[in-house]
């Protein structure tokens, strides 16, 4: 291996950065060679989009030092970032190009917008300049083509074209496969291996250690904003789930006697093709799903919700059969879902009536509270101020627009909605999105508190977020449950052994 | 966020008399305009603040604001009916029809027309709902759609007793006196009964929506489709009834100035659409609420109502009035969307 100092594209030396009283990033140390691949593994708030911000001058470090080629850099702009030869591909695809321009234009879009082309870009000089562009890094696509008519992966294979043509030499993917098939990834990376060999390094930031397995040289753990491991290969996935996790994280749960059953799966499907299921929840329990993009954890809540029907099985809810038609049903039912996206399925934007938390917390329990028609707002703004204490809410009162709070503290809000009344079936679609670490305990230990009725059936993708509030894990993949286990000492395990059996599983698939 | 919001607190803090004053003079920007107005046309015209003058503006105006209650009904879910007006003119003509030509009595036209605007609107509900047509489109098509119909059966004439129908036949019926004392009735000999009646209705509308569990949902489905059917809403019923709501209201409307003019006049509903459409949208900036709200509504229609008929009392030519309720239907937008927006 070559010297460091001199062989390095870019290098982190010690960088920390704090929001507030949250510690981002606490020096880090990273750097990246050419050619080299290396990845970013963490778990959600463990700093990754941090540094990724700060790697393309998004944001600027408060402590530590940049050094690009050997030499101290301070990237003030994403501008200065390009200009220094690093380029970002972001996770959102909707802003990697220009809707209604064709493919062959959001090729040449950089040079068209620092005026290289001249006021008048002639588009047979456009065409033949993206067409070279192109071939340079064996892209096929159909230069005719629409932005806005791509799919999630060919506009990223369009923007890491741009980037290659600004002579990148380090490229920055942040979660790049999120979106994408197995066929699409495969393209991604051959794309991905071709820009090695030119020399161009790759920061690869992802959870997915399938992706990791086929295409880094090397992986870095973030977790809590620290370095917590690396390997090279062969890499050991089992103990880099470890790291991301912590090792705190199998004395939180303590072991509790199990309560009298209150709802059973038998045979359960959830699509025409997926295989049947059994689950029993019992009453006052927590149990997570875990899976990847795609395995079904959001479909099984939203069925238990009636917003998808049952394709086969039974469902029963305290000894009676369960068959939701709507979500109306659901909630006079005691079956209460918080959806995936709070922004998406349970919040109202500032200027529509009534969207304060008082109205939201109100909303699903309307007929309830209100039985006459007429709003009671008394009633409402009392359970308001129960929510917001007993979840920690940050506010000034049960007015406060939502938007005016922190992602944690909505979600705390959209939480205390459904604690609001005794649930029998509380669901909760990837309720840590966006919270941060505080504000996560405290939705836990709400989750964990008063829990003596109902069961809560908690769909994450997080393994670290089941650990912490569950006490039963199952493990889904492909619309079914493959694994399900207490969490205890030796419930983590194989827990654990279940999913990078999964993630092995589908490196296998993605490699043939 | 929370440092964001403390910090705005504390800009606010020091100048509390400014902040305070600034969002009162917003809140309450229509009302004071409105007294400036009145006390200037009352200087000059000393006849304005008569009771008859008063009751003959809000007369002008009862059916503007009925329509813009209807229209804030399916604002408030996030839709827009611009068959409104149409549905007016349609109920004015079904009405001289039922009576001029089916010969059909006082009670039955007004129980038929407003199945005909719950039809109607019902109708809109489903283009909208079932086929998913956008709102404007398919209340677009409606409003064509029924400026045609009500030309059919008379072949484009007014209706008035001894009109000739396309088949050759003449209407021998005539307006039930009933009928027209709907339009015509001053209770206590000074208040119009269709002011008495707009308030009732507007009131009703106003409780259903500001003070009830399903005017919420109206909002909510408005605000968020999703997140309304994921709180248990029936979002598409609610919906639809809105549009159902728009289109009674709409006939009533066309009731009203039927039994006012006593005649099925085929160009009487021309303006009522833009009329209504623009008190709706002034009463976003009423009271600063920066929605489709019915308080705001009726005051939008009084607002128009009073300066248009001040204006013509100071001898204001009569082709100058679509101009000067589009520069206060400009001014009331710019206030809520633009001066002081925080949203």
């Amino acid at each position: 291996m070559l010297s460091r100092d001199t062989s390095t594209i870019i290098e982190w030396r010690s960088v920390s950065k704090r929001f507030g009283a949250t510690i981002a990033l606490d020096g880090v140390d990273l750097e990246v060679r050419p050619g080299e691949v290396v990845a970013l593994l963490g778990a959600n708030g463990a700093g990754k989009s941090t540094l990724a911000k700060i790697a393309s001058g998004v944001l600027r470090p408060d402590s530590g030092a940049v050094v690009l080629e050997g030499q101290p850099a301070t990237l003030t702009s994403p501008r200065a970032a390009r200009e220094a030869g690093v380029a970002v591909v972001h996770q959102r695809t909707d802003q990697l190009g220009a809707p209604g321009l064709d493919v062959a234009h959001n090729l040449v879009l950089d040079q068209l917008c620092d005026g290289g082309h001249g006021w008048l870009a002639r588009p047979s000089r456009i065409r033949a300049r993206a067409a070279a562009m192109a071939a340079e890094i064996g892209l096929d696509l159909d230069l005719s083509a629409d932005f806005s008519s791509l799919g999630p992966a060919r506009r990223q294979l369009v923007a890491i074209a741009r980037a290659v043509a600004a002579d990148a030499k380090l490229l920055l993917l942040d979660e790049p496969t999120a979106s994408l098939s197995a066929k699409e990834v495969a393209t991604l990376f051959s794309l991905i291996d071709r820009l090695r060999s030119r020399g161009v390094g790759v920061l690869y930031i992802s959870h997915r250690m399938a992706d990791i397995g086929r295409i880094a040289d090397r992986f870095v753990v973030l977790r809590n904003g620290r370095i917590a491991g690396e390997q090279v290969r062969p890499f050991d996935f089992k103990l880099a789930i470890r790291q991301m996790i912590g090792r705190d994280v199998e004395t939180t749960a303590e072991p509790r006697p199990r309560g009298a059953p209150l709802a059973r799966f038998e045979g359960l499907r959830l699509t025409p093709g997926s295989a049947p299921f059994d689950l029993e929840l019992a009453a006052g329990e927590i149990v997570a799903v875990v899976g990847g993009l795609g395995a079904g954890k959001s479909r099984l809540l939203r069925t238990l919700y009636g917003l998808e029907p049952v394709v086969g099985g039974i469902i029963t809810l305290g000894g009676a059969p369960w068959r939701p038609k709507n979500p109306a049903e659901a909630v006079a039912n005691g079956v209460f879902l918080a959806g995936e996206d709070r922004w998406a399925t349970s919040l109202m934007p500032a200027a529509t009536p009534a969207s304060d938390i008082a109205g939201t917390i109100a909303l699903p329990h309307r007929k309830a509270w209100f039985p006459l028609g007429w709003v009671d707002a008394a009633r409402e703004r009392k359970a308001a101020l129960g929510a917001i204490e007993t979840l920690r809410i940050r506010c000034n009162g049960p007015a406060d627009s939502l938007e005016k709070l922190s992602g944690g503290n909505q979600q705390k809000v959209v939480i205390g909605r459904w604690r609001a009344e005794p649930s029998r079936l509380l669901l909760l679609d990837e309720p840590f999105q966006g919270v941060d670490i505080g504000a996560r305990r405290d939705l836990v230990e709400s989750l964990r508190a008063s829990r003596a009725e109902g069961a809560t059936l908690v769909a994450v993708s997080d393994v670290e977020e089941a650990l912490e509030c569950a006490d039963r894990v199952a493990v889904l993949r492909d619309h079914t449950i493959v694994a399900l286990h207490e969490v205890d000492r030796g419930g983590v395990d194989a827990i654990l052994n279940a999913l990078s059996a999964i993630e092995d599983e589908s490196t296998a698939e993605v490699s043939h | 966020m929370s440092a964001g919001s403390e910090a705005g607190a504390a800009r606010e803090g020091r100048r509390p008399a400014a902040a305070i004053l600034g969002r009162a003079l917003r809140r309450h920007a229509l009302f004071i305009v409105l007294a400036l107005l009145v006390a200037l046309f009352q200087s000059r015209e000393p006849a304005f603040l008569s009771f008859n003058n008063l009751f003959s503006v809000l007369q002008s105006v009862a059916v503007v604001a009925l329509l813009g209650v209807g229209v804030t009904v399916t604002l408030a879910v996030d839709g827009f009916d611009l068959s409104v007006g149409s549905i007016a003119a349609f109920s004015l003509m079904l009405s001289s029809y039922a009576m001029v030509v089916l010969g059909l009595g006082a009670t039955t036209t007004v129980a038929l027309a407003l199945a005909a605007g719950a039809l109607i609107g019902l109708v809109n509900g489903l283009l909208i709902v079932a086929l998913r047509i956008p709102d404007l489109l398919a209340t677009l098509g409606m409003m064509f759609l029924l400026g045609g119909l009500q030309l059919i059966p008379t072949g484009g004439r007014s209706i008035t007793t001894g009109v000739a129908l396309p088949d050759g036949a003449i209407a021998r019926g005539a307006f039930d006196p009933n009928f027209l004392l709907i339009g015509r009735y001053k209770l206590w000999g000074l208040v119009p009964l269709p002011v008495v009646l707009v308030a009732i209705v507007a009131l009703a509308t106003w409780f259903l929506m500001e003070r009830t569990r399903w005017g919420r949902v109206f909002y909510a489905v408005g605000g968020n489709e999703t997140a309304a059917h994921y709180a248990g809403a029936p979002t598409k019923a609610y919906r639809v009834s809105a549009y159902v709501i728009s289109g009674v209201f709409g006939a009533l409307g066309g009731v009203f100035i039927a039994a006012r003019i006593g005649r099925g006049d085929v160009f009487a509903g021309a303006s009522l659409l833009l009329d209504s459409v623009a008190a709706a949208l002034i009463g976003f900036a009423v009271l600063d609420r920066g929605h489709a709200n019915v308080l705001g509504t009726v005051a939008g229609a009084i607002f128009v109502g009073v300066l248009l008929n001040g204006l013509t009392m100071l001898n204001v030519p009569y082709y100058t009035q679509d101009f000067v309720k589009g520069a206060v239907l400009v001014g009331a937008l710019a206030l809520t969307f633009g001066i002081g927006a925080r949203r």
